[in-house]
């Protein structure tokens, strides 16, 4: 299938429509952050403004619309330039994890033998020790921060794309116009690029976009159990870390602080949906077997 | 098939090995004194003898290798060492957090598959029509809600509000009776326990206190096993045989349900093993926020202590049953599936 016919279909299908028009909106509001909610130090725009020392979270107003968290941190203006974050930590966790991922998978796929036997068992050794964990243990180790939290996803995200990789060159390895341009005398790398790579792309993207999503939640969970972003930057995950003390209200009245949660959470779950939509649908098209 | 599995076990050791060299690296990344910090309890440890003294005594400056070689020595012998965080031998502190983690996990295994599957079957006899849609962006609506945000809410709405569904894992009378004399913990699954005992008030109330930390990983995975029914069913519902029984005159239901579904589960078989790792990486954020006392819990609070003998451990454990899970997930597949063969 030609990529204008799938890009058609993505615009056509309203699953993925959706997700689209989501994606270009959290693009819009990262772009223009610095209108929408203008820092207050230019020099340090990451830094969530504090609306006095307070400790307990103040409803929504006029000055706040979404409130303010635990410490009066401002919720909208960390909504709005923690999609920036989401967009940085999405973008360059996977695509460095799948650049790794093609280069494993591919030349273990295209060369086999004893070098795709130990690279697999490599990537197996990578894939026994659960996700999270593994995580966790390498930006403790690193120490806190958004730089060790994207070394630490990349360093145990790669492995699922290797193994695709792996498998699509396998099965294109065999197929005749590869054949024929070895026999033409191609050289190896033009083959992997030209053939091979460009002929399993689709696949690749799918699971990036699939990925988008999970990355980012995985990165707001980390900051979430407090070894991510530091203090009063702005990242989703740290948001709803302030709401952690708050999510029994107080005075009879439960759900008091409501918006310390479902504000940040929503920003989340809107943005790891569109990924999700798209991938979703972009699947579906390209299954030749739901066709 | 035979070579298959046993080619399989003895690459095990290997791959367990290279996991733990794995973890073994990623600590060693951090200096002597650091790690020196996992023995220090209490500050006046320090006061009365030098520090380098205490590294040397340890053994922190050793080359790599031989700090290694105490470790998987001492495994091998079947100590895992002490863990520092929960103040118990690595070994015991497992097995005394296991029970809630298999009790939660076995609870939500149940929901989880057959709400994916019943999910999925929908869709697919729904295909392309407002249903299928419906069912499809729900299920991904729940993929993409983070499990600590659905967790707090749930929290916030069900205990806070409502007060129905406390977290941890029993009301502190209920825990009081458990651990009264007059209790046997055959299996401290409190469910079964209190089956055993014949206290169905116990079994209340563990129960009560399942349902939130149950919905919450549910959601989760709902939308995985869906996607995975929903393809598989899309591909068998086109199958001739299918349309052979159509044409016979079978009726629908009995096309879906006995014809097709029992081979569309083939696929959902090897996705149900592979979810079991993932399942655990959500058990460490459901633990963590319905507090309770779960290896996830334990692993979480491990890693940010650095408290490694517990992490190695964890990680041991943890790629031994992945290995054998998928281990049992490939025979299975080739038992139910005749024409896949192992090799």
């Amino acid at each position: 299938m030609e990529w204008q016919e799938v890009a058609l279909r993505l615009f056509k299908n309203k699953i993925s429509l959706v997700g689209l028009i989501l994606v270009i909106s959290f693009g819009l509001i990262a772009i223009f952050a610095p209108w929408i909610a203008p820092p207050a130090d230019p020099s340090e725009p990451y830094m969530v403004p504090r609306a006095g020392w307070g400790f307990e979270p103040k409803p929504p107003s006029a000055e706040h619309i979404f409130g303010t968290a635990e410490g009066q941190y401002d919720i909208f203006y960390g909504i709005i330039w923690g999609t920036r974050t989401a967009f940085r930590i999405g973008f360059i966790i996977v695509g460095v994890s799948t650049l790794i991922g093609i280069l494993i998978g591919t030349l273990a796929g295209y060369y086999g033998g004893w070098f795709d036997e130990i690279v697999m068992r490599i990537t197996d050794i990578f894939m026994a020790i659960p996700f999270l964990i593994a995580a966790i243990v390498l930006t403790t180790i690193l120490g806190q921060g958004l730089r060790n939290v994207m070394i630490a996803l990349i360093t145990f995200g790669w492995m699922n794309t290797a193994r695709l990789m792996r498998s699509q060159v396998l099965s294109v390895k065999e197929e005749e116009f590869v054949i024929a341009a070895d026999a033409l005398g191609a050289g190896d790398v033009r083959i992997i690029f030209k053939h091979v790579i460009l002929n399993t792309i689709f696949p690749l993207v799918i699971e990036a976009s699939m990925r988008m999503g999970s990355m980012v939640i995985t990165a707001s969970t980390l900051s979430f159990l407090g070894i991510g972003a530091p203090e009063g930057y702005a990242d989703w995950g740290q948001m709803i870390s302030f709401a952690r003390n708050w999510i029994l209200g107080g005075q009879g009245n439960a759900i008091r602080y409501w918006f310390t949660v479902v504000i940040p959470g929503t920003a989340i779950t809107l943005f790891c949906l569109s990924w999700n939509l798209i991938g979703d649908a972009f699947r579906d098209i390209l299954d030749p077997k739901l066709q | 098939m035979i070579s298959y599995i046993v080619r399989r076990i003895l690459i095990l050791p290997i791959i367990l090995i290279g996991v733990t060299l794995l973890v073994f690296s990623m600590i060693m990344m951090l200096g002597p004194y650091q790690r020196l910090s996992t023995y220090i309890t209490d500050p006046s440890q320090l006061k009365s003898v030098d520090v380098d003294v205490l590294v040397a005594r340890h053994g922190l400056n050793d080359p790599w290798y031989q700090q290694y070689g105490r470790w998987i020595s001492g495994v091998a012998r079947g100590d895992l060492g002490w863990s520092e965080s929960a103040g118990d031998p690595v070994a015991e502190a497992f097995l005394s957090r296991f029970p809630a983690t298999a009790e939660l996990g076995l609870f939500a295994l149940l929901p989880v598959v057959l709400g994916g599957i019943i999910l999925g079957v929908f869709a697919s006899v729904h295909h392309n029509d407002f249903w299928d849609h419906v069912s499809r962006v729900l299920a991904i609506i729940g993929w993409s809600v983070p499990t600590f945000v659905f967790g707090l809410v749930m929290l916030m709405i069900f205990y806070g509000h409502l007060g129905w569904f406390p977290p941890s894992r029993l009301d502190s009378w209920a825990a009081d009776i458990v651990n009264s004399s007059g209790f046997i913990n055959y299996t401290n699954f409190f469910v079964l326990d209190g089956l055993l005992n014949g206290n169905l008030a116990i079994v209340g109330n563990a129960i009560r206190h399942l349902i939130a930390p149950v919905i919450t990983i549910s959601i989760l995975w709902w939308a995985f096993i869906m996607r995975i029914t929903r393809s598989s069913m899309l591909e068998i519902l086109r199958k001739d045989y299918i349309r052979t029984a159509r044409a016979k005159g079978v009726t629908e239901n009995i096309v879906v349900y006995k014809h097709a579904v029992r081979n569309a589960l083939i696929p959902v078989v090897t996705v149900a093993g592979r979810m079991v790792l993932g399942l655990l990486g959500g058990l460490v954020i459901v633990e963590t926020i319905f507090n309770i006392e779960g290896l996830g819990q334990f692993m979480a609070h491990a890693a940010q202590q650095l408290d490694y003998p517990a992490v190695l451990g964890g990680t041991l454990y943890f790629g031994f049953l992945l290995i054998l899970i998928n281990l049992c997930v490939d025979v299975s597949y080739a038992v139910i599936d005749p024409r896949i063969r192992l090799e």
